[in-house]
């Protein structure tokens, strides 16, 4: 990187005397457009999801966040059940999902023999690659009658008492189910980023540790977690990022119940990215249409904070990351 | 190690008989859980291709599906997969040059801040929601010009963007400082060294990363169900019209209540899967060759 930096400041500035090529300044203008061109395109999609919306903004304002129910006809439409589904499948996979990727990234950094390390990589990485219309078809033609069948009524009948563990819906679809679809989605980019930032603790450290009589358990609680703390964190948000934008699985698996916010995870629900795929074709009204545009302003606005977020928490980690090692 | 272990073992010592136990039990937690990952991702790609093989026929590729179908009639999804070839296609031919443009310039011309802050723009990028993104090109392209297969294109383009910058920028970077440094002593001008000797060199990577972002967007489904979704039934491969593609046609089969249709989701989504899992595994196998060459041509 530090050798192309250099050649690039001594090519860029030309010869004293000499006047700049036509080609080198067509091609820097050509790609600098197009790098420009980015930028403008993330501002485009910005004004044109809040110019949609628009209508909806001004005759729901943001009581819209606080209204339950969907209903065209009347004209009154609310998103506050789709930010209940959206927060409750959402947090709920990335629960279930830090766990098992922690599990997953100390088990291929620490314990996994060698020849183990690459395959299981790979195939981590491949559950990242299926498309989500395929997780979904999974989800709702044979994840969710098993679920039904038979998890629901043991996790109701052992642990009932939990008010989030009611009754078993009617069918396989619901908050539960879409929870379940959503953590198999974001396992694999928890573990991977967890993975490198594992790799990426000093062996000093780590032997210095274990030099000292530590188990290798309290070598990772006392090294290798906080060390990678600030990581994990960033990893996390990136996760839950893709938990909230995804549509088309969730909408296959959730039930499309739109007009309730139940704290039984069995029930049926719906996320705002989710509302978003169902609805859109049988929008009849502009007003529904507009407010459609409204939720996925809500969805732009929070992918945007959560990237921003990480980014900082990233770039903090690795400037500290940075003073540890030299 | 080996022998100090023995000596504790001799005179039990219930602090570290406790210690051990936490470590074993730790040890074999973190072994569930990726035994836990490994079997979810078995039992996925196994229930599809149990379900997909069993139904994957020649009809499913050459003949169109039958609207009101009764009875066992030969019918396929030939309208998804051409469709789905030509959007993902002509989102190829837009996004890539972006990308290779947008990669050249930051690593090619850039100062530091921009190049910063380029990158940061491709992640957040990256990072919008899909369906935010078909809803975009829904309000920009679709509202008083209806649904077209090239609008559903230009959405995917949109996806595949920062993944083809990002990935060419890390090729690009790869590429050493003294081949354009040789050319640049030689008097080339600075425009022909990076078309003519620094490009070249990235041909592997470029291969590498379009194949990736490929594989990424042909099983996207949300872009395009508001940009290229309400189609008949003929195939056809004309982008000025609304095209089928393969994901929204999983998509809208496992919404049907009827087992036949869902059976030709699955052979569909086994045929998407076969494709996606061969593209990026030659991906992986072609970067690690390409990466390899770049090395050597710097020594």
């Amino acid at each position: 990187m530090s050798t192309v930096g250099a050649t690039g400041e001594a090519a860029r500035r030309p010869f004293p005397g000499r006047r700049a090529r036509l080609g080198d300044v067509l091609l820097q203008g050509v790609a600098g457009l197009a790098a420009l061109g980015a930028f403008v395109l993330i501002c485009l999609i910005a004004y044109k999801v809040v110019d949609g919306s628009r209508l909806s903004l001004s005759t729901f304002g943001l009581g819209f966040l606080r209204h339950v129910g969907w209903d065209p006809v009347h004209n009154r439409l609310g998103g506050a059940s789709f930010l209940f589904g959206t927060a409750a499948t959402s947090l709920g996979a990335l629960l279930l999902a830090t766990p098992l990727a922690l599990g997953i990234a100390l088990y291929l950094t620490e314990l996994a023999p060698r020849w183990i390390r690459g395959p299981v990589t790979a195939l981590v990485e491949t559950l990242a690659a299926i498309p989500s219309v395929v997780i979904g078809l999974w989800g709702v033609i044979v994840l969710g009658p098993v679920l039904h069948d038979h998890v629901m009524p043991a996790l109701h009948s052992t642990l009932g008492f939990i008010p989030v563990l009611g009754t078993p819906s009617a069918t396989g679809t619901g908050i539960f189910t879409a929870t379940i679809v959503l953590t198999i989605m974001i396992l694999p980019i928890v573990s991977s980023i967890s993975c490198e930032l594992f790799l990426g603790v000093p062996a000093e450290l780590k032997d210095a540790a274990l030099g000292l009589g530590a188990t290798r358990w309290e070598m990772v609680r006392g090294v290798v977690v906080p060390y990678a703390r600030g990581g994990v964190a960033a990893a996390m948000i990136l996760g839950l990022g893709r938990a909230v934008g995804e549509a088309i699985a969730v909408a296959q698996v959730i039930g499309g119940v739109d007009n309730l916010v139940s704290w039984n995870l069995f029930n049926g629900g719906n996320t705002l990215a989710g509302k978003i795929a169902l609805e859109f074709q049988s929008s009849t009204s502009s007003l529904e249409t507009s407010s459609l545009f409204y939720l996925a302003l809500i969805l732009l606005v929070f992918s945007l904070v959560m990237n921003v977020f990480a980014q900082v928490v990233v770039r903090r980690v690795a400037r500290r990351q940075g003073l540890v090692a030299r | 190690m080996r022998a100090a272990d023995l000596g504790m073992l001799q005179r039990p010592n219930d602090r570290l008989r406790r210690r051990r136990a936490v470590n074993r039990g730790m040890e074999l937690l973190a072994w569930l859980a990726a035994a836990i990952a490994v079997a979810i991702l078995g039992i996925v790609v196994w229930s599809v291709a149990k379900r997909g093989a069993s139904e994957l026929n020649l009809d499913l590729l050459t003949k169109p599906p039958v609207p009101f179908a009764i009875g066992p009639v030969q019918q396929g999804l030939a309208n998804a997969f051409a469709g789905s070839l030509v959007i993902v296609g002509l989102a190829t031919a837009m996004a890539l040059p972006v990308g290779i443009l947008v990669a050249i310039y930051v690593n090619e011309f850039a100062p530091r801040p921009i190049r910063l802050g380029v990158g940061l723009t491709l992640d957040v990028l990256n990072g919008i929601p899909s369906i935010v993104i078909g809803i975009f090109v829904f309000g920009l392209l679709v509202v008083g010009h209806g649904q077209k297969g090239w609008v559903g294109a230009f959405a995917l383009a949109v996806l595949m963007l920062p993944l083809v910058a990002r990935s060419m920028i890390e090729v690009l970077a790869l590429v050493p400082g003294s081949l354009r440094e040789a050319s640049l002593a030689l008097g080339v001008p600075r425009w022909r060294t990076t078309l003519g000797i620094v490009l070249p060199q990235t041909v592997g990577g470029v291969v590498t990363g379009t194949v990736l972002a490929v594989a990424r967007v042909a099983g996207e489904t949300a872009p395009l169900l508001f940009t290229s979704s309400i189609v008949g039934n003929q195939t056809s491969w004309n982008p000025g019209h609304a095209l089928q593609s393969i994901p929204v046609a999983i998509f809208e089969l496992s919404e049907q209540p009827d087992p036949a249709d869902h059976a030709r989701a699955w052979a569909a989504a086994f045929v998407l899967l076969l494709f996606i899992l061969f593209a990026s595994l030659s991906a992986r196998w072609l970067a690690t060759r390409s990466r390899r060459k770049i090395g050597r041509a710097g020594r």
